[in-house]
C-alpha cells in the first residue's frame, strides 16, 4: 500500500497516513485530484479504479470514504477486506463509530492504524490482539485517566 | 500563563468557524500562542500543543514548526509525549526534511526500550519512513529484533526489515539468518509478516529465491492447515480462517512456483483444494479465488488446474458482485494470450458485460472483446461491437472505432462486409475515428476496385443523412469525386442503385463548402473533389464557376486551391484530363515509410507521409517547385522531398536567386556543357554500383548524369517491382579533386507528368580523390511512360567556397522510361 486517506462527503480529509516520502505540496496534490475523483463516482459503480499508474480502492462507510492506493502486484479483494478490518477496529474501540469520533480522536485513530498496519502492510490478522495492544498501550499513559472518553491532553 | 488549551477544546472551536477566513483567524491565534509556549521550553505541555498542530495540518495548514518539538518528546521519558512524538515525526518528518536524521538516536534508543510498546513505537515509525541512512543505522537493531521470541516485537521487526531492504538492497543478506525458523511461528501476526518479508527478498534477488523454493512444502503444510482446521475465532472472517495469511502464502507461492517444475507440482494439490473449498459468498473467500487463480495463472501448472482457474474467473464474471466482475475481466485479460481458447468460452459473457453500467467494466469488456475476436467469431463479435460503439460513452469511442477497424482489417469476411462495417463506424462515431483512419479507409476503398460503385453509393446516401461528422464527410467527398461517374450512371450491383443527377451531387458538395459544420480540411476535400468531377461529368460550367467564386476565398488553402484548378480549366485545360483521372491501387505499405509513393495527382493536400513529416519539409518542397517553375512546367505538381537539407532556409534563398538568372520562357534553358560519357556505360556503372543494383543493372544500363569540375554523377537503374511506373535510380556523387567536398547537397525536378521521391543521402561530404562516393535514392513515377528528362542542382562547398551548379540530364536510357 502507498498510501490511506479518510475523508468526508464534503472532501475534508479526516485522516492521511503516507507510506511513501513525498513532499508536502505532491501530497496535497495528490488528495486534491484523488478526493475529487472518488466523490465524483456513482453508487453503483465497482470499488476499483485506476489512477495514475496506481489501482485505487476506495468503499465508502456511512458519511467517510476509505481510500487506499495500492500497487499492481496486490490483491484489490483483500485491500477491502483490510479496510474493513480497520472499521471494525475503530467500531470495536469506540463502540459503534462515527465520523466524530475519529474527528477529535484523530491521534487515536492513527494508533490503531499504526497497530494493524505497519509500511502498508498488516502485521497481525487478529482483531483482538490489535485491540488488546492498544488497551495496554493506553494504559501506560500518563497522567492515567480512564483512557475511554476522557481526554488527555 | 494559563494552560493552553485542550486538544478537543481547540477541535470544538474550530469547527465553530462558519467561513474559511474565520477558521484561518482561529489557526493563525492558536499557532501563534503555540509557538511562544514552544519558545518556553514548555515540558508539560509540549504533547498538547504538538497533537493540536497535528490537527491544524491535517486541515491544511504549515506546521513545520514543530518538526523539533516532535524530536524533544520522542526523546521524552513519558510514553504520552513518545506516542504523540511519534505520530508527529511520521506526519512530519519524513526522509525530506532536514531533522530526520536527528531521529536516529532516539530510535536506536528506544528499540532497546525495556517496555515493549516503545519499542513498538520506534520499529513503527522506522518502518514506515525511514530513510536510508536510518535505515543503514539501524538494521543491526531490527535484525536482533527479529530474532527475538517476542512475538509482538517480532512481527513489526518483520515488516521493518522488509522497508529496510526496500531502502537499502544490499542489506537484504543480513536478515537471511533470522528467516531461518520464521515459519515455524505459531503466531499468525509473525507468519504472516514474515511471508511478506520472505515476498520481498523473494521478488528482490533470484538467489534468494532459489534458497527460499525450499520452503514450499512448509507453506503448503501451513495453507492445509488453515484451510482444514475448524473454527478459529480470533482469525475466523466469514467462516473463512485468516484470509489474510491464506492470499499472502498464495501470493509467495506464486513466486517460488513460476518457471520451477517441481515447486509447481509441489503446490498442485493445495491449490485445487483451495479453488474448489472456498466458500464463495462473499467477498473474503473470492480475495482467496483470485489469489489462487493469479498463482495458477503464473505457475507451471497442469492443463486441469489452468481451466479449472479460468472457469473460476467465468463465475467471477456472472457474479452480482460488480467488484468481481471487473477482478475477472482483469484477470481474463492477462490470460486471454496464453489461454486463448478457455477465455474464448466466456466470450458471451464477456460480451453481455459490455452493457454494464461501470465505466472500469466495460473498458475492461472491451479490450478483453476485441482480444477475443478471430476469423470465426468476427461478424457475431462484430455486431456486439458495433452497437457497443453506438451507445458508450465518448471516453470509449476513439478506442473502440480504432479497435474495429483493427480487427476488420484483420478478419474481414469479405470486401463488402468490410466496408459496410466502416460506414457503420463512420456513421456512428464518425467525429471520434482518428485522423489517421481517414486516408487508410481511402487506400483500402481504392483497392477494393469492385466496390467503388457501391461504397460511393452509401456514402452518397451518408452525406444526405448528416454532414457533422467530418472523416465521414472527408472519405465521402473524397469517394464522391473520384468514383462520380459511377455513382450518376447507376452502376451499383451490391444494392438497388439510386437515382442521382450530376446537379444533385454537386449541390452536395458544395453545401459541404459552405456549411458551418465543415472543418477547414474537409472544405478542402470537397474542393478537390468538385474539381475532379470536372472530368468525369458533362455540365462543367457550374464547376468553374465554382472554382472560380473559391478564388477570392479568405481561406488561404482553399483560395490557392481554387486558382490553380483556375488556371487548369483556362492555360492548361489539356492537361487536365490527366491530371485528374483515376487513381492507381495504392501501394499497401506502413503508413509512416518514407519510401512509399506519394501520389497526390492534383490534391495539393498530401496523404499520410506528409503529416507524418516536422514543418521544414514544406520549405523544400516549395523550393522544388521553383525548381521546376525553371523546365517551363507549370506549378501544380509538388516534388515531396522526404530529405531535410542541412540549410533549407539558405538553400531556398539560392534558389529563389534563379529566378532571377533564367527566364521563364517555357523553353527549359539549354543545359551548361555538361560532358556525359555515353559508351561505357557498364564499366563506369560497375565501378561504382553498390551490390545490391547489380541484378537491376543487367536490366538497365547505367549513365553518368553530371561530370564537371572533379564533381561526377552516375545514375543506376532499377525497377520498383510492384510498380512497373517507378524507376529507381541511385545516384553515385564522386569528387575526383584533391580537397573534399563538404555541405553537398542533390537536388532534382522533373516535368509535371512525372513525380519525384528523392530520399535521403548517404551523407553530404563527397570525399576527395574517389575515396568514396555519396549515394542518394531517387524514385521517379513515369505513369504516361514519357521521355525521362531531370534537372539537377548540385550545391557544396569546396576548399572553403561554396559551389553550385545547374545542370540538365537527358540521356537516359530508354529502358528507364519504357
Amino acid at each position: 500500500m502507498q498510501f490511506m486517506l479518510l475523508f468526508s462527503r464534503q472532501g475534508k480529509l479526516r485522516l492521511q497516513k503516507w507510506y511513501v516520502p513525498l513532499s508536502d505540496k505532491e501530497k496535497k496534490k495528490i488528495t486534491r485530484e484523488l478526493v475529487q475523483t472518488v466523490l465524483a463516482r456513482k453508487p453503483k459503480m465497482c470499488s476499483f479504479l485506476e489512477w495514475r499508474d496506481l489501482k485505487v480502492v476506495y468503499k465508502r462507510y456511512a458519511s467517510l470514504y476509505f481510500c487506499c492506493a495500492i500497487e499492481h502486484q496486490d490483491n484489490e479483494l483483500i485491500t477491502l477486506e483490510i479496510i474493513h478490518r480497520y472499521v471494525e477496529l475503530l467500531d470495536k474501540y469506540f463502540g459503534s463509530v462515527c465520523e466524530l469520533d475519529i474527528i477529535f480522536n484523530f491521534e487515536k485513530a492513527y494508533f490503531i492504524l499504526d497497530e494493524f498496519l505497519l509500511g502498508g502492510e498488516p502485521q497481525e490478522t487478529s482483531k483482538k490482539t490489535v485491540l488488546k495492544a492498544i488497551e495496554q498501550a493506553d494504559l501506560l499513559q500518563e497522567p492515567r485517566h480512564e483512557y475511554f472518553n476522557v481526554p488527555v491532553y | 500563563m494559563p494552560a493552553p488549551i485542550r486538544l478537543r477544546e481547540l477541535i470544538r472551536t474550530i469547527r465553530t468557524a462558519r467561513t474559511q477566513a474565520e477558521e484561518r483567524e482561529m489557526i493563525q491565534k492558536e499557532c501563534a500562542a503555540i509557538r511562544s509556549s514552544f519558545r518556553e521550553e514548555d515540558n508539560t505541555y509540549r504533547c498538547r500543543n504538538v497533537a493540536k498542530l497535528l490537527y491544524m495540518h491535517m486541515l491544511g495548514y504549515p506546521a513545520h514548526f514543530g518538526q523539533l518539538e516532535c524530536l524533544k518528546l520522542i526523546a521524552s521519558q513519558k510514553f504520552t509525549d513518545k506516542r504523540i512524538g511519534y505520530l508527529g515525526a511520521m506526519l512530519l518528518l519524513d526522509e525530506r526534511q532536514d531533522v530526520h536524521l536527528l531521529m536516529t538516536n532516539c530510535i536506536k534508543n528506544d528499540l532497546n526500550h525495556s517496555t515493549q510498546y516503545v519499542q513498538g513505537l520506534a520499529l513503527c515509525t522506522l518502518g514506515c519512513m525511514g530513510s536510508s541512512e536510518m535505515c543503514r543505522d539501524l538494521a543491526g537493531e531490527v535484525e536482533k529484533l527479529l530474532k527475538t521470541s517476542n512475538s509482538y516485537l517480532r512481527k513489526k521487526a518483520a515488516l521493518c526489515a522488509v522497508h529496510v531492504i526496500r531502502k537499502v538492497p544490499e542489506l537484504m543478506e543480513m536478515f537471511l539468518p533470522a528467516t531461518k525458523n520464521l515459519l515455524s511461528e505459531k503466531n499468525h501476526g509473525v507468519l504472516h509478516t514474515s511471508v511478506v518479508l520472505l515476498t520481498e527478498m523473494c521478488e528482490r534477488s533470484p538467489d534468494m529465491l532459489a534458497h527460499f523454493r525450499k520452503l514450499v512444502p512448509q507453506l503448503v503444510r501451513i495453507l492445509k492447515n488453515l484451510i482444514m482446521s475448524g473454527y478459529s475465532p480470533e482469525h475466523d472472517v466469514s467462516g473463512i480462517s485468516d484470509p489474510f495469511l491464506q492470499v499472502r502464502i498464495l501470493r509467495l507461492l506464486r513466486i517460488l512456483g513460476k518457471s520451477d517444475d517441481d515447486s509447481s507440482e509441489a503446490m498442485n494439490d493445495i491449490l485445487a483444494q483451495v479453488a474448489t473449498n472456498t466458500e464463495t459468498s462473499k467477498n473474503v473467500g473470492n480475495a482467496i479465488l483470485y489469489e489462487t487463480v493469479l498463482t495458477i495463472m503464473d505457475i507451471k501448472s497442469e492443463s486441469g488446474l489452468r481451466v479449472l482457474a479460468i472457469n473460476i474467473l467465468g463465475r467471477f464474471l456472472l457474479n452480482n458482485d460488480k467488484n468481481i466482475r471487473y477482478v475477472a475481466l482483469t484477470s481474463l485479460l492477462k490470460t486471454v494470450q496464453t489461454d486463448h481458447n478457455a477465455v474464448q468460452r466466456h466470450r458471451s459473457t464477456i460480451v453481455d458485460c459490455l452493457k454494464d453500467l461501470d465505466v472500469s467494466i466495460k473498458r475492461r469488456a472491451m479490450e478483453l472483446s476485441f482480444a477475443l475476436v478471430n476469423g470465426n467469431n468476427i461478424r457475431g463479435m462484430m455486431k456486439e461491437l458495433l452497437y457497443f460503439l453506438d451507445s458508450c460513452d465518448p471516453e470509449f469511442k476513439a478506442d473502440c472505432a480504432s479497435g474495429v477497424f483493427l480487427a476488420a482489417e484483420k478478419y474481414a469476411p469479405s470486401k463488402r462486409w468490410h466496408i459496410d462495417t466502416i460506414m457503420r463506424v463512420l456513421t456512428t462515431a464518425g467525429s471520434y475515428v482518428r485522423d489517421d483512419s481517414v486516408p487508410n479507409l481511402i487506400q483500402l476503398i481504392t483497392n477494393s476496385v469492385e466496390m467503388h460503385a457501391y461504397t460511393v453509393q452509401r456514402l452518397y446516401k451518408a452525406l444526405l443523412d448528416d454532414i457533422s461528422q467530418q472523416p465521414l464527410v472527408q472519405v465521402a467527398s473524397w469517394c464522391i469525386g473520384e468514383y462520380g461517374d459511377l455513382l450518376v450512371s447507376g452502376q451499383c450491383e451490391e444494392e438497388e442503385p439510386i437515382q442521382v443527377t450530376e446537379d444533385e451531387v454537386l449541390d452536395v458538395l458544395e453545401g459541404l463548402l459552405v456549411s458551418n459544420l465543415s472543418a477547414a480540411v474537409t472544405r478542402g476535400y470537397s474542393l478537390t473533389a468538385i474539381m475532379k468531377l470536372s472530368t468525369r461529368f458533362s455540365g462543367v460550367n457550374r464547376i468553374k464557376k465554382v472554382v472560380s467564386i473559391y478564388g477570392s476565398s479568405i481561406d488561404v488553402e482553399l483560395q490557392q486551391r481554387a486558382v490553380e484548378y483556375n488556371a487548369l480549366f483556362k492555360k492548361y485545360d489539356h492537361m487536365r484530363p490527366a491530371l485528374l483521372e483515376r487513381m492507381p491501387i495504392m501501394e499497401k505499405s506502413a503508413s509512416n515509410g518514407p519510401t512509399e509513393i506519394v501520389q497526390t495527382n492534383g490534391e495539393t493536400e498530401p496523404s499520410v507521409v506528409d503529416s507524418k513529416h516536422p514543418p521544414p519539409v514544406s520549405q523544400p518542397a516549395n523550393q522544388a517547385n521553383d525548381l521546376l517553375d525553371l523546365l517551363g512546367g507549370n506549378d501544380v505538381v509538388p516534388v515531396i522531398q522526404t530529405t531535410v537539407p542541412t540549410k533549407p532556409a539558405s538553400a531556398g534563398g539560392e534558389l529563389l536567386d534563379l529566378l532571377g538568372d533564367l527566364s521563364l520562357s517555357g523553353v527549359p534553358t539549354p543545359a551548361p556543357s555538361v560532358a556525359t560519357s555515353q559508351p561505357s556505360f557498364l564499366l563506369d556503372g560497375l565501378s561504382s554500383q553498390p551490390l545490391f543494383n547489380d541484378i537491376a543493372a543487367a536490366a538497365i544500363p547505367p549513365m553518368t548524369a553530371y561530370n564537371k569540375n572533379g564533381l561526377k554523377i552516375d545514375f543506376t537503374f532499377e525497377r520498383a517491382n510492384p510498380n512497373p511506373n517507378v524507376a529507381v535510380i541511385t545516384i553515385h556523387a564522386s569528387n575526383s579533386t584533391e580537397a573534399d567536398m563538404t555541405d553537398f547537397v542533390f537536388q532534382a525536378a522533373v516535368p509535371k507528368t512525372f513525380q519525384l521521391q528523392l530520399l535521403s543521402p548517404s551523407s553530404n561530404v563527397v570525399p576527395a580523390l574517389n575515396q568514396g562516393t555519396v549515394t542518394q535514392v531517387i524514385r521517379v513515377l513515369n505513369p504516361q511512360k514519357q521521355q525521362l528528362r531531370m534537372r539537377i542542382k548540385l550545391t557544396y562547398t569546396l576548399k572553403g567556397s561554396p559551389v553550385q551548379d545547374l545542370a540538365e540530364v537527358n540521356n537516359f536510357p530508354p529502358q528507364s522510361w519504357q
